[in-house]
């Protein structure tokens, strides 16, 4: 049993955990396969629901600008948007309602990728916590949206947001008596509803950022294909199907029946249902109980980060890799000749070692001094990694040995073992270092090495493949030497359900470093430094 | 292999556009059966004070100091409001509203909704807003006819009932 099965069995909501993570690996491959990894949508939840927040905000914007704020002309302003200027007030309104539709989508498809993928636990604890909030505020912003419309629709949302909000001990008189016949509402009103549909949004936005403040390079713009993908289709939608209005409000009839929006207003029914207390009940139990997963139970830490500043030349490359910002750069204490030093925030700390595999002095040749870099994993020291590949490399035999480097979270390396196969698995591939590759292969431990891990975004640790993969492609430090033979490297991107695939992989790669052996000939270059991400 | 993967683009946009047109105003939603209105109860009254009000004695005046000697003490506490309503005969509505507010000082407030075929009816409404023991002290009898799908509203406004 791996290490991140282990973790596995500790955690209650592993058997809700499991089939959801299957199920968005299905998905993963076959949009991996359908767009390509870089544009697959579902590595992009976040920075896609940021691009549509925006498309929102932009149509909003528009809208704003031709709507009246009035019992009759706030109507008869978004009829005449709507059918006089269809062309582009029109397309405006259904995008900014189709926007929004997307984004209660993609907010809905992100919570439950993060839940599925465990990463919403120890230090990330704080990025889930302040979700719970901006879900909150984007159904309020898109119901206090459908009022302003006053049309059927508007009434139904008015009426019934009343009933919940009277539920509260705290209104003198009811609110839903503003509703109560066409004679008690009045302009004012729409100027009301406009700011707080106005603030809501804005608020989120706040909230947005500290959602993502604590995530080094967060994703919050969508690959450039994908965000226009998403707009161009979005406005074919809105001309193909356009939004439209229900009829006016009157006050004087029932609005029944009414065609809802269910992504914001799903709970509406439920009071007619279970009454405004029980409503009430939904959204205080859920929201509660989404606050208090990140310790449902606490995530198990392994030992943090540490400094050696024997080693360190504040270099900065660690604190530039860490996924979560757990590393900054301080003024030097310890009298060396050097400006800064790393210093690692404990508490943020995730312990994948991504900064092991940045720091420039994590070079397993080294021989005069013990092999402890700038920074090391406490709970898995760089020399302990060279310990496991000497021993994964040692009972290899045959032509074509092969070492593998996996992480912990992907597919359980062990399994793949061999005579000619031996398995070295790291809380994250990002924390090799790009000399240990170099290392394998110019000692003759084996004949190639194969770099794998989880897909690109459904990285445990967020970054892992894409630093290990710019690493190796000399696009960043530390860069693999030159003089390492990339035909003796194989990069699979395969998750724990695509370990029949990975042996393929490794099978077929084998066989081509055996007929390199035996002809003594550089491999076909289109075969050489390959990294395999869908089938 | 490129049709193939052409095919699996058009089929995810066309199910994600189909999500987001689909449930954006699908299916409809119906709150009340048809051939059936609405009868929409609400109102905010203030009963009268509970225990009523009395004069201070001189004795009383004197300990309190000279700007707080008002002659009239009431108490602060309101009653319950009391609301009956009675359609074609049988009652369709009965509670004690109590005061709103931390002290019990606010008004009794009411939002019911009601859902009544449509069609001719007969309301009696009924409500108590003082200390008396039986009866009330607001009562009227009012025929309606609604029409499929309409809604009546009743308030309680400066002494009366009110109908719109």
């Amino acid at each position: 049993m791996d290490k991140a099965q282990k973790t596995d069995t500790a955690d209650p909501f592993a058997f809700l955990k499991r089939p959801l993570r299957a199920a968005y690996m299905r998905c993963d491959r076959f949009l991996d396969y359908t767009f390509g990894s870089r544009d697959n949508p579902f590595y992009s939840l976040g920075g896609l629901g940021f691009f549509l927040y925006w498309i929102i905000a932009v149509s909003g914007i528009y809208v704003f600008a031709f709507f009246d704020t009035g019992l009759t002309e706030a109507y008869e302003s978004v009829e005449a948007m709507t059918h006089i200027q269809w062309w582009l007030g029109g397309v405006m309104r259904s995008l900014h309602r189709y926007a929004s539709d997307g984004l209660i989508l993609v907010i809905g498809l992100h919570i439950m990728r993060e839940f599925a993928f465990d990463r919403y636990r120890g230090t990330r604890w704080y990025s889930w916590v302040l979700g719970v909030p901006t879900v909150a505020l984007a159904f309020a912003a898109g119901i206090t949206g459908y009022w302003l419309v006053w049309d059927r629709l508007a009434q139904y949302v008015a009426e019934t947001t009343a009933e919940i909000l009277d539920r509260l001990p705290i209104f003198g008189s009811p609110i839903a008596r503003n509703f109560l016949a066409p004679s008690y509402v009045d302009d004012r009103f729409f100027t009301l509803m406009l700011f707080i549909h106005i603030a809501l949004p804005l608020v989120m936005l706040f909230i947005m950022w500290f959602h993502v403040n604590r995530v080094n390079r967060p994703r919050i713009n969508p690959p450039r294909n994908l965000a226009i993908a998403s707009l161009v289709l979005l406005i074919a939608l809105s001309l193909v199907y356009p939004a439209l209005s229900q009829g006016p409000a009157e006050l004087s009839r029932v609005p029944s029946p009414v065609s809802l929006d269910w992504y914001y207003l799903w709970s509406y029914p439920l009071v007619d249902l279970w009454g405004p207390g029980g409503v009430w009940l939904v959204y205080f139990l859920g929201s509660f109980a989404l606050m208090i997963m990140p310790w449902l139970p606490p995530l198990k830490r392994s030992a943090p980060a540490v400094v050696d500043l024997d080693n360190c030349n504040g270099c900065t490359r660690c604190a530039v890799d860490c996924p979560y910002g757990a590393i900054r750069m301080a003024v030097r204490t310890d009298g060396k000749p050097f400006e800064r030093e790393a210093v690692v925030n404990p508490a943020q700390c995730v312990s994948c070692g991504i900064c092991t595999g940045a720091c420039p002095t994590a070079t397993p040749f080294r021989r005069a001094a013990a092999l402890v870099p700038g920074i090391d994993l406490g709970g898995l020291p760089l020399v302990m990694v060279r310990e496991r590949t000497h021993k994964a490399a040692a009972g290899l035999a045959g032509a074509a040995r092969v070492v593998v480097f996996g992480c912990d979270h992907g597919g359980a390396i062990a399994a793949l073992n061999s005579t000619s196969v031996g398995g070295v698995s790291l809380p994250c591939t990002g924390m090799l270092p790009p000399s240990m590759i170099d290392y394998v292969l110019s000692r003759r431990l084996a004949e190639g090495v194969v770099i794998t891990g989880c897909r690109d975004g459904e990285c445990r640790f967020r970054l892992g493949p894409q630093w290990t993969e710019e690493r190796i492609e000399g696009k960043r430090d530390p860069q693999l030497r030159a003089r390492v033979p990339r035909e003796r490297i194989l990069r699979v991107w395969a998750g724990p359900a695509e370990m029949a695939r990975l042996a393929r992989e490794i099978a077929s790669f084998q066989q081509r470093l055996a007929t390199a052996g035996n002809a003594a000939a550089a491999p076909a270059p289109a075969e050489a430094g390959q990294t395999v991400v869908a089938e | 292999m490129k049709p193939l993967r052409h095919a699996a683009q058009a089929a995810f946009v066309l199910i994600t556009l189909g999500l987001i047109g689909y449930f954006s105003a699908s299916p409809p939603y119906a709150r009340v059966p048809p051939e059936s209105a609405l009868i929409k109860l609400s109102f905010a009254h203030a009963a009268a004070k509970k225990g009523g009000c009395r004069e201070l004695s001189a004795e009383e005046l004197e300990r309190l100091a000279p700007n707080m000697r008002r002659k009239t003490i009431c108490s602060r506490e309101r009653l319950p409001v009391d609301i009956e309503v009675l359609l074609d005969g049988a009652p369709l509505y009965a509670e004690r509203l109590p005061p709103t507010g931390l002290s019990g000082d606010g008004p009794s407030r009411v939002y019911e909704r009601f859902v009544v075929p449509a069609g001719s009816h007969s309301l009696v409404l009924r409500l108590r807003d003082s200390e008396r023991a039986a009866g009330f002290d607001y009562e009227t009898t009012h025929a309606v006819t609604l029409a499929a799908g309409e809604s009546l509203a009743i308030d309680f406004f400066q002494g009366g009932f009110r109908f719109e």
